[in-house]
């Protein structure tokens, strides 16, 4: 579906995005992930050619976006809807024509248009608000009309450029909700570019870490969160504090150990105690996963290994 | 004391006929200079915010030239302008001076600041807006007129109201070098026969 290859940007002889590579699958959602300045907007806008590039290559839908001119890029954008971070609506339309307006500009019959428009407005949840100007809407609901509007010519992709980050947490939950809703529904693959880690979490099924446009992570984000490498654990803004004597051993639950008792289940078998010294569940696409630290004295470091590989699924490392 | 507010009344009357006809040139200058200085500046505006090297279609020196124009031309004074502009008004009316003589200096005086009023409306359409009309495949002149002003209206709808203000007073400024309407008035009864009654009619106007 989008096929990247070593793309890289310079702007103003700065490397803002540096050699990226990424494939984006039908029917996922994809997340790019940074704090602010990693170059994720840019990278998202290098898919629909609002940015240009220095090297490298975007492949979007089979056509290579740098060799397309205006028409066909024209064209392409009419298949990959996008989405803001501040709505992006027009202030002086109500919220029929902005919804309507992608259909103006392609020239489609006013009954299309207005099928189209009622059709959208119940997908989004806004029928009631048909004829409203959005100064009169919430946050949510601006954000519901933009995804109205970037849905209108069917796109194939949906982009969405820090969408929730304006938003407080419940409707970020909600619109969240909303995009999952079309990814499933309508088969769209979404891209979301985000600095808040949560979002990830909720809704995305792979990601893109991107730190000072450089790739430092791509996977599923299960293994991303779940056995972050240091370099990963210094984006998240994590600090473990470990005890310096005796041995640390981290336990991972991947999402179908994490509901057995297994620590506990051991403490009883082993007969042994030791310290849980740090720990943390997450919920990823609604699985629980989460990961443990265990601290012992180095005698009894053996048995516990030779427990957790013998009678447990649970992976585990010394640190 | 009563003779005079006699006077005063008579002359006042006699005087109608020559302020309604200098109203009636005065509004005439001013709505077709606003008329014509509008459409001017439209199409300035237009080129100046496409042209922007912010704009859908940079281009640096057709930009420069257009700035450096308006600017000189916004910072003419007035009545010189008027009178530099004599032997082009000549040229497209026949004559440099009466009422439709005037229209000329006032649409070229106007049409810059008109065409910058209308680019600052143009500019605070919100940035994002524009990306996302791009992101949905909408054509550059689609930009314009279905983003760029639908959005500026209101704003250019009070460039052009405070650009009708302005050319009054300039009409009235054309009137005292040959320009018809109610500066001419004020200038000829007024300042050159001293006539308060005619200042008093004309400001109550």
């Amino acid at each position: 579906m989008i096929d990247i290859k070593h793309l890289s940007k310079y702007f103003n002889n700065q490397k803002v995005l540096d050699d990226i590579t990424l494939h984006v699958n039908t029917g996922e959602i994809f997340a790019i992930v940074g704090h602010s300045g990693a170059g994720k907007s840019t990278l998202l806008r290098c898919i629909n050619g609002l940015e240009g590039f220095s090297e490298g290559s975007v492949n979007v839908l089979g056509q290579e976006v740098k060799h397309l001119n205006e028409s066909g890029l024209g064209a392409l954008r009419s298949q990959i809807g996008m989405i803001f971070q501040n709505f992006s609506l027009l202030n002086q339309k109500n919220v029929y024509d902005n919804i309507a307006l992608p259909m103006k500009v392609w020239g489609y019959s006013k009954e299309k248009i207005q099928a189209r428009v009622d059709e959208l407005l119940k997908l989004v949840g806004l029928e009631a608000k048909k004829f409203v100007y959005p100064k009169e809407l919430s946050g949510g609901q601006k954000q519901r009309v933009a995804i109205a509007r970037a849905l209108t010519l069917n796109p194939k992709i949906l982009l969405s450029d820090e969408a929730t980050s304006a938003l407080d947490p419940n409707t970020t939950k909600s619109i969240l909700e909303l995009l999952q809703e079309i990814n499933t529904q309508l088969g769209v693959t979404i891209i979301i570019v985000t600095h808040e880690m949560d979002v990830v979490k909720k809704v995305a099924s792979r990601a893109l870490l991107l730190e000072d446009g450089k790739v430092i992570g791509l996977g599923r984000i299960e293994e991303l969160f779940l056995r972050p490498d240091e370099k990963m654990m210094r984006f998240l803004g994590e600090d473990e504090e470990l005890p310096e004597e005796g041995v640390n051993i981290r336990l991972f639950f991947p999402s179908n150990v994490s509901y057995q008792p297994i620590v506990t289940q051991m403490a009883r078998a082993l007969n042994l105690n030791f310290n849980i010294v740090w720990g943390k569940l997450e919920k990823l696409n609604d699985h629980v996963v989460g990961s443990l630290v265990i601290n012992i004295d180095e005698q009894n470091a053996t048995s516990i290994t030779a427990y957790l590989q013998e009678k447990t699924e649970v992976i585990w490392e010394i640190i | 004391m009563e003779q005079s507010i006699l006077n005063f009344y008579e002359k006042s009357i006699s005087m109608k006929q020559v302020l309604i006809d200098a109203v009636i040139e005065t509004l005439t200058m001013s709505l077709v200079s606003t008329l014509l200085a509008t459409l001017i500046g439209f199409a300035l505006a237009i080129v100046l915010i496409v042209t922007d090297k912010n704009g859908i279609s940079p281009h640096r020196y057709t930009y420069k030239i257009l700035d450096v124009a308006i600017n000189m031309l916004r910072s003419f004074p007035f009545i010189i302008l008027i009178i530099v502009l004599f032997p082009v008004t000549k040229f497209l009316v026949g004559k440099h001076t009466g009422t439709f003589a005037m229209i000329v200096p006032l649409t070229i005086g106007t049409a810059p600041f008109i065409a910058r009023m209308i680019e600052g409306a143009f500019k605070e359409v919100d940035r994002s807006v524009i990306e996302a009309a791009k992101s949905f495949g909408t054509s550059k002149v689609q930009i314009i007129f279905r983003v760029l002003l639908p959005e500026a209206f209101p704003s250019i709808i009070s460039a052009i109201t405070l650009s009708l203000i302005i050319i009054i007073g300039f009409s009235a400024m054309a009137g005292t070098v040959g320009g018809g309407g109610l500066g001419a008035v004020a200038m000829n009864y007024g300042y050159y026969r001293f006539d308060g009654t005619y200042i008093f009619w004309r400001f109550l106007f």
